[in-house]
């Protein structure tokens, strides 16, 4: 119990950020997404405590910024694994034949039904609705590189690629 | 107060001497498609390059015209040059070579013989594929040579991040002069005119929506950007504010000189990073010259802009959302009226353009209502920029005038049907979906439609933002209304109970057809559905959420009976219903179809006929593709 309501080092840190972003937005609630944003852009997730702590410094309820932290597709709640591979399945993705691709990924990843992060957390895979590139359909991003003309193969081989570079399996 | 009054002519005079003194000019796409086919380190390796030969090279004319070297070679980054099958595009001007598919190591090539030796590096030149012909640049090209491109002219040709540039080919003008010597009344009067109407999707007249706001009273109006471009499959507005993002902004200057607003938000999709460094730049550019900000041109009145990254939410597409969304809420949309014309952003009369309709505003206002009027059909004046994408040979941004047919579009600009791997086979035309998830497929019978918001409509489609994904006969147009019913059931906001609860229900049912669970009762209940989400939604999403259903219904009715009822899928794509079977007396007993299965499936005698085990299949296909002899049928 002591420790839990002890801050740590690194919460006291954690919170300094928050501050420092709360203050360049002059603690104004309608720049409730920008402050999310920006917290999420440091921390590559939205903590719950964060959120919490946000509210409280923008005086609105926890449910109104939880609400918005839920709303939006960019925010997430869980953290990532340090490659996202997002897959894009817009309409000329779709037609292209983006699903094999994406289940091609997910089995060389292992990723069980409802899990979207391996367990290391260094994957990510998510599919996105368009990612605006539809003349090289269908189209693969991994963190911000942009994979076009994609096929399975190819797509297994970038993952390779990534585990051979992080020195995995 | 005492702020000089800006000189646009001086700026442009001296950017034009200064870009003349250069012996030529390097162009490299950096669009989003050419940068993620590398484009980037297209415009390094020119550089080094360049320099390593020791010519004289810039990639930034000096504002200092005497700074300029005589006989540099500038390498400068365009925006979407549209063609993006064929990128990274890289165009050497004066000469007008378009190089496509161009890699960091062709460049020492180029480099030798068209900068030194003012040749053509042959090899890269596009070669149209049906006639066989070596095109020199986009006048030869079917692709460019067929379009019409107003909006897109400057995109794909000038430095994005240079608001020099924009200028010198007279950008700003139209706003200066709107600003001192226009009323709002008479800017809204020339956009009525013009018949101008809103290029997002509704096909509202432009000048009728900001004259509502214009007779408002107050001080305090806005003007919005919207740039949430979230249909899938459009990316037109992303091109535009990624290649002349100043076109928009000058758009928007003189909406609110229409409207009287003096501050302003341009929206942003999150899923566009490019576009949203460019659009920042370009407003911080306007700003440091004084073209936004107070005293706009010595009217002493002001407008501030600000840019707004999206956070992942299509429905913020839609107006009043859009507007809670900046307000920082949940993007949900409000009943209208009152419509944002009245009481928009915070409670004040704002008005909401899209992206390319802002970019047609100063081409209105510099040619005059009349002029614009003299392209497109009598009910929508002007060109449209469409996103032309899937099974076509040349996929890409394109912009034609209003009242071009679908023909045109498909065959002539796009180059005909493909197969998924990008080849002309024999699969022929299905159907084209135009206006995303609120939009429709249209079938062969409407390909030669004149093209425009009304006859469209007629057609059960919509011109919605302008994506045009075409679709080869191996598409299956059940699971093509799935994958729409999907994405809008995912971004369905919740709000409306017949598009929260329906749109998930009008899923299940499409499912049940898919997956061969169908019955009778099924295709009435999901017309019953669809007639009901589109009545019982708030906002356009819901409303327009059956249509793809109810036009591919319309449409392709058979092939929506015969997965109920034979429980087949005609183009072979859903799994659940495709049974896999050996044709004896096609089948050679070669094997291949043994070697290639993953499972183990298919059992066979060499030089007898094969057999596929239905309890084991997987139906991945494999076989169907190995087999020579065209012995595999039903995937």
């Amino acid at each position: 119990m002591q420790q839990a309501t002890q801050p740590t080092s690194a919460m006291v840190r954690k919170f300094e950020k928050v501050c420092m972003i709360l203050d360049a937005y002059k603690r104004d609630a309608s720049k409730l997404i920008p402050i999310l944003q920006a917290i999420q852009e440091e921390y590559r997730y939205l903590p719950e405590e964060v959120l919490t702590f946000v509210a409280t410094s923008l005086k609105l309820s926890p449910a109104r910024v939880y609400g918005v932290a839920t709303f939006y597709a960019h925010f997430a709640l869980e953290p990532k694994g340090k490659y996202i591979i997002r897959l894009c399945d817009g309409t000329a993705c779709h037609v292209k034949q983006s699903i094999p691709i994406l289940e091609a990924i997910r089995k060389r990843l292992g990723l069980a039904d409802g899990k979207n992060t391996t367990p290391d957390m260094l994957f990510t895979v998510e599919t996105v609705s368009c990612l605006g590139a539809c003349g090289l359909a269908p189209v693969v991003v991994v963190n911000d590189d942009v994979h076009g003309q994609m096929t399975p193969e190819k797509a297994v081989a970038l993952v390779e690629e990534i585990l051979k570079s992080e020195g995995a399996e | 107060m005492s702020q000089p009054i800006m000189d646009l002519a001086k700026i442009a005079r001296d950017y034009t001497a200064a870009a003349e003194k250069t012996a030529r000019r390097v162009i490299v796409c950096a669009g989003t498609g050419c940068v993620a086919n590398g484009a980037l380190k297209v415009v390094d390796a020119f550089v080094r390059e360049i320099a390593a030969k020791g010519l004289p090279v810039t990639i930034e004319l000096s504002k200092d015209e005497e700074l300029v070297h005589g006989d540099a070679v500038l390498v400068s980054k365009s925006g979407c040059q549209g063609f993006c099958q064929m990128g990274p595009l890289v165009r050497i001007a004066p000469d007008g070579f378009l190089y496509t598919r161009v890699t960091a190591d062709d460049v020492p090539e180029i480099i030798a013989e068209t900068l030194v030796g003012n040749r053509a590096v042959e090899r890269l030149l596009y070669h149209d594929p049906l006639t066989g012909e070596t095109c020199r640049g986009t006048e030869d090209i079917t692709f460019y040579k067929r379009q019409e491109r107003t909006v897109l002219k400057d995109c794909g040709n000038i430095d994005p991040e240079d608001i020099r540039e924009y200028i010198s080919l007279g950008g700003y003008r139209a706003a200066e002069r709107t600003w001192r010597e226009l009323s709002p009344k008479a800017v809204c009067e020339e956009i009525t005119l013009s018949g101008l109407r809103g290029r997002g999707g509704g096909g509202f007249p432009a000048g009728k929506k900001w004259e509502f706001a214009r007779v408002q009273p107050g001080l305090k109006k806005y003007i919005i950007c919207n740039g949430d471009e979230g249909d899938p499959g459009a990316f037109m507005d992303r091109s535009v504010m990624e290649g002349n993002p100043h076109s928009v902004i000058e758009g928007m200057m003189i909406a609110a000189r229409g409207i009287g607003a003096n501050e302003g938000y341009i929206y942003v999709r999150a899923e566009y990073p490019l576009a949203v460094k460019r659009v920042r730049k370009a407003v911080e550019e306007a700003a440091a010259m004084g073209i936004l900000g107070d005293n706009i041109f010595g009217s002493g009145l002001s407008l501030h802009l600000h840019v707004m990254e999206g956070a992942g939410a299509f429905v913020c597409g839609e107006e009043t959302a859009l507007i809670a969304s900046i307000e920082g809420k949940r993007g949900m949309p409000t009943p209208k009226p009152p419509f944002p014309a009245v009481s928009g952003l915070w409670g004040k009369p704002t008005i909401i353009n899209n992206v390319e309709t802002l970019a047609c505003v100063p081409i209105v206002m510099n040619m005059g209502a009349a002029e614009f009027r003299r392209v497109g059909t009598q009910g929508s004046p002007g060109t449209k920029t469409f996103a032309l994408t899937g099974h076509v040979v040349n996929t890409g941004l394109i912009e034609v005038p209003f009242g071009s047919t679908l023909r045109e579009i498909v065959y002539n600009i796009g180059g005909g049907v493909t197969d998924d791997a990008g080849n002309i086979t024999g699969e022929g035309f299905k159907s084209v979906q135009i206006g995303g998830p609120s939009g429709g497929c249209l079938t062969e019978e409407y390909l030669d439609l004149p093209l425009d918001f009304d006859s469209l409509k007629d057609a059960g489609a919509m011109v919605g933002s302008g994506g045009l994904v075409v679709m080869n006969q191996r598409t299956c147009m059940v699971s093509m209304a799935r994958f729409f019913m999907q994405f809008i059931q995912n971004e369905s906001c919740g709000k409306c109970v017949l598009c929260r609860e329906g749109t998930k229900q009008m899923l299940s049912l499409l499912d049940d057809i898919i997956e061969g669970r169908a019955d009778a009762g099924t295709l009435d209940l999901l017309e019953q559905l669809a007639g009901a989400v589109g009545k019982g939604s708030l906002c356009n999403l819901g409303k327009t959420a059956p249509n793809p259903v109810l036009s591919t219904l319309k449409s392709f009715r058979a092939e929506y009976e015969a997965h109920v009822f034979q429980k087949r899928c005609p183009a072979g794509r859903c799994k659940a219903l495709l049974s896999p079977e050996i044709l004896a007396d096609k089948c050679k007993g070669c094997g291949l179809c043994l070697k290639v299965c993953p499972v183990g499936a298919i059992t066979g005698e060499r030089r007898q006929p094969h057999v596929i085990n239905a309890e084991v299949c997987i139906k991945c296909g494999a076989c169907a593709q190995a087999c020579k002899f065209n012995a595999i049928v039903g995937m």
